[in-house]
């Protein structure tokens, strides 16, 4: 990374693999802006491609991977974090971001999720939350909001919800944040911050699955979905402010947790450091 | 200079790594495998490498398979219930040609079963636990010294063929404890994957070579190119085609059957002109071994057929070796499992039989030779 801002403009076909063109989402998916956002900040970081790896478990938001211009590992379901664990102790040259679902980290990968987050690793986590199964054709998921319909819940989902930056920060993830896709100017800064972050960073990224859940729900076209997550949110600046006219409830965006805690890969690293220097005089 | 210690069969395993240039261990503990990762959490440090404890046995297979895709040898060790948990990463490293090395140190089983008892209840899991089809290479060392040799030969096979191995042993080979010069046993020369070097402009991560091993884009190097578990093409990038999707898994089978001389490995003692010919692995072929040593005192003709390399079987091999023999005996601490290749292979024209201990203790000498002398 550099400090410079980049000379030229953003531009994603210099971070896509056009020849993957056309890509397999749905007209209207939210999983599509994030892609954006997070190239976007990878060029104003100016992280090399060639030293960039993107890890993705297995969903709509998995196969994203396969059109960035890096190197890109589609992996299993739920454990691109363990994969990508591995990866950036045995690279840490590399620039590792994992982008995963509310399914793939939440439910099947959850205990990846909470294991990364505890053991602060430099790693990013992109976590694209439709509140839905996309990939298998909208079951029931950790994050589907009560009372919707799901080809699980044909009745409304009577299932509690996962608040999944509550939860990472709980198990100790050093960046967390939030963002709705509507706000692409300030999803691309706050994985700007993630990734600049030495640690684990966790975003929840609010995305939609026009498709199957908006359509299942009543939710209007993608522009609907999106405007409505958006009244939704509460933004970053107005966090202590009174509540009116935001819900109650509102969703809050912008960065949630950072702190300093040591880093697991270069802890490690200090660790044999010292222990072959020890090596060294004793021997 | 010699360099001779009392060593155990897991930690020679871990040594072995070391010996063969692994530079990451991701690991669960779990009986009677353990030792591996205490050997490999001691021992990574001094050569600069990485151990991690991973959350579960998933997480450390998917660890494994990444630092391998990094780049560097990687591998992990596990018993029964811990080896089921890796199925799903291994047929990743399967279908994405990724090199990993896994130990498998078996207990008594299903399930929890009994973990400080000796079994070789995993002969058909090592073969087959992953779904789909998929090449899969299994090693069975059957003494500390040969934990050690077979280790350094797993990373050399799944680097050389980029295909999973798995280096199976039971409990008593784990825990058994031998003299063995390390020195002596440790090789000049250890193999790294073909790491690909030719332009960038072109390149595909999964083209169709003559030796059907595709050489490895390591990230950095400029090739960014795409890993999938998904079928894939000569590119990287997932296809439904059939025919496409024939040609890819066809192609990583394939590579096995080219390179069977590579992989295949057998110990054969006194088959030559044997009535009955044992085929064992393990501690069961060190019982064997001793009871072909006994019943030839006694002036029974036998012999002993050890697949080292287990899976792919080494059927050529094999079936030279019974040339003349009246019958085969597969003794084995399961159910019977590994015969049940060896009746394949016999078709009919042998008669193959069973010796089945699945009580937790390992099949003696004089158990074998009571059965040879039944059948005989
Ligand atoms: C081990 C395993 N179990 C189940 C599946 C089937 N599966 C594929 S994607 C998926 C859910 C994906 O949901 P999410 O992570 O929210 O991603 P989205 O498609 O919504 O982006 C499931 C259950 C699988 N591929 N592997
Ligand atoms: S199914 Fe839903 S999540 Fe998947 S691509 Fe379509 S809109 Fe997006
Ligand atoms: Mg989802």
């Amino acid at each position: 990374m550099k400090d410079l801002e980049p000379e030229t403009p953003f531009e994603i076909n210099d971070y896509i693999r056009l020849e993957q063109m056309p890509h397999f989402l749905c007209p209207g998916c939210g999983h599509g802006i994030a892609l954006r956002a997070l190239l976007w900040a990878v060029h104003e970081l100016q992280i090399d491609k060639d030293k960039l790896a993107v890890v993705s478990g297995i969903g709509c938001s998995g196969r994203l991977s396969a059109y960035i211009d890096a190197n890109t590992f589609h992996t299993t379901h739920g454990r691109p974090l363990a994969f990508a664990t591995g990866l950036a102790l045995a690279r840490p040259d590399l620039h590792v971001i994992v982008i995963t679902g509310d399914g793939d980290s939440l439910a099947i990968g959850g205990n990846h999720l909470i294991h990364a987050c505890r053991r602060n690793l430099n790693l990013t986590c992109m976590m694209l939350n439709n509140e839905i199964y996309g990939m298998t054709g909208g079951q029931v998921s950790p994050t589907t909001s009560s009372n919707r319909y799901t080809t699980t819940t044909p009745a409304g989902n009577t299932e509690p919800v996962f608040d999944a930056c509550a939860l990472a920060s709980a198990a100790g993830a050093s960046f967390v944040g939030r963002e709705v896709t509507m706000q692409v100017t300030g999803l691309k800064n706050l994985m700007r911050g993630a990734i600049e972050h030495h640690g684990f960073s966790f975003v929840e990224v609010i995305s939609d699955c026009t498709e199957i859940y908006g359509r299942k729900n009543d939710l209007g076209m993608s522009p609907e979905m999106m405007l409505s997550q958006k009244a939704t949110m509460r933004p970053e600046a107005y966090r202590n402010t009174v509540d009116v006219p935001f819900r109650p409830n509102a969703l809050e965006c912008g960065v949630l947790t950072q702190k300093d805690r040591p880093e697991y890969g270069s802890a490690y690293r200090e660790m044999t450091a010292n222990l072959r220097a020890k090596g060294k005089q004793h021997g | 200079m010699a360099n001779r210690v009392n060593l155990q069969g897991n930690q020679a395993c871990a040594l072995g790594a070391i010996a063969a240039g692994c530079t990451f261990y991701g690991g669960y503990p779990i009986t009677p495998s353990s030792e591996v990762a205490e050997a490999m959490a001691r021992e990574l440090p001094k050569v600069g490498g990485t151990f991690i404890q991973m959350e579960d046995e998933i997480a450390s297979m998917g660890a494994v398979v990444g630092a391998s895709m990094g780049g560097v040898k990687a591998m992990t060790a596990t018993s029964g219930p811990g080896f089921s948990l890796k199925q799903e990463n291994l047929g990743y490293a399967c279908g994405a040609e990724i090199p990993c090395v896994i130990v498998n140190v078996m207990r008594g089983g299903p399930s929890t079963g009994m973990p400080t008892r000796p079994a070789q209840g995993d002969v058909m899991q090592a073969r087959w636990g992953t779904h789909g089809d998929h090449p899969i290479i299994v090693l069975t060392p059957a003494s500390v010294s040969e934990c050690y040799t077979e280790t350094i030969r797993a990373f050399d096979l799944t680097e050389q063929l980029r295909v999973p191995v798995i280096v199976l042993i039971d409990e008593v080979i784990g825990h058994l404890v031998e003299t063995v010069d390390l020195d002596d046993l440790t090789p000049q020369t250890t193999v790294s994957r073909k790491f690909a070097d030719t332009p960038v402009e072109g390149f595909e991560p999964y083209a169709v070579t003559e030796d059907m091993i595709p050489p490895f884009p390591r990230p950095g190097d400029g090739y960014r190119s795409h890993t999938t578990g998904l079928t894939h093409m000569p590119n990287g990038f997932p296809t439904q085609n059939p025919a496409k999707a024939e040609a890819a898994l066809t192609r990583t089978t394939d590579k096995l059957v080219l390179h069977k001389d590579l992989i295949e490995f057998c110990q054969l003692i006194e088959c030559a002109g044997a009535d009955l010919v044992i085929v064992a692995i393990g501690i069961s072929a060190r019982a064997a071994e001793q009871a072909v040593r006994d019943l030839r005192g006694q002036g029974v003709n036998v012999g002993l057929f050890r697949p080292l390399t287990l899976w792919p079987f080494p059927e050529t091999t094999l079936k030279a070796a019974v040339q003349g023999a009246k019958a085969v005996l597969v003794p084995e601490m399961n159910q019977g499992q590994m015969v049940l290749e060896v009746e394949r292979l016999m078709a009919g024209d042998l008669p193959v039989h069973a010796l089945n201990k699945i009580d937790g203790e390992a099949i003696t000498p004089s158990e074998i030779a009571a059965k040879v002398k039944e059948v005989l």
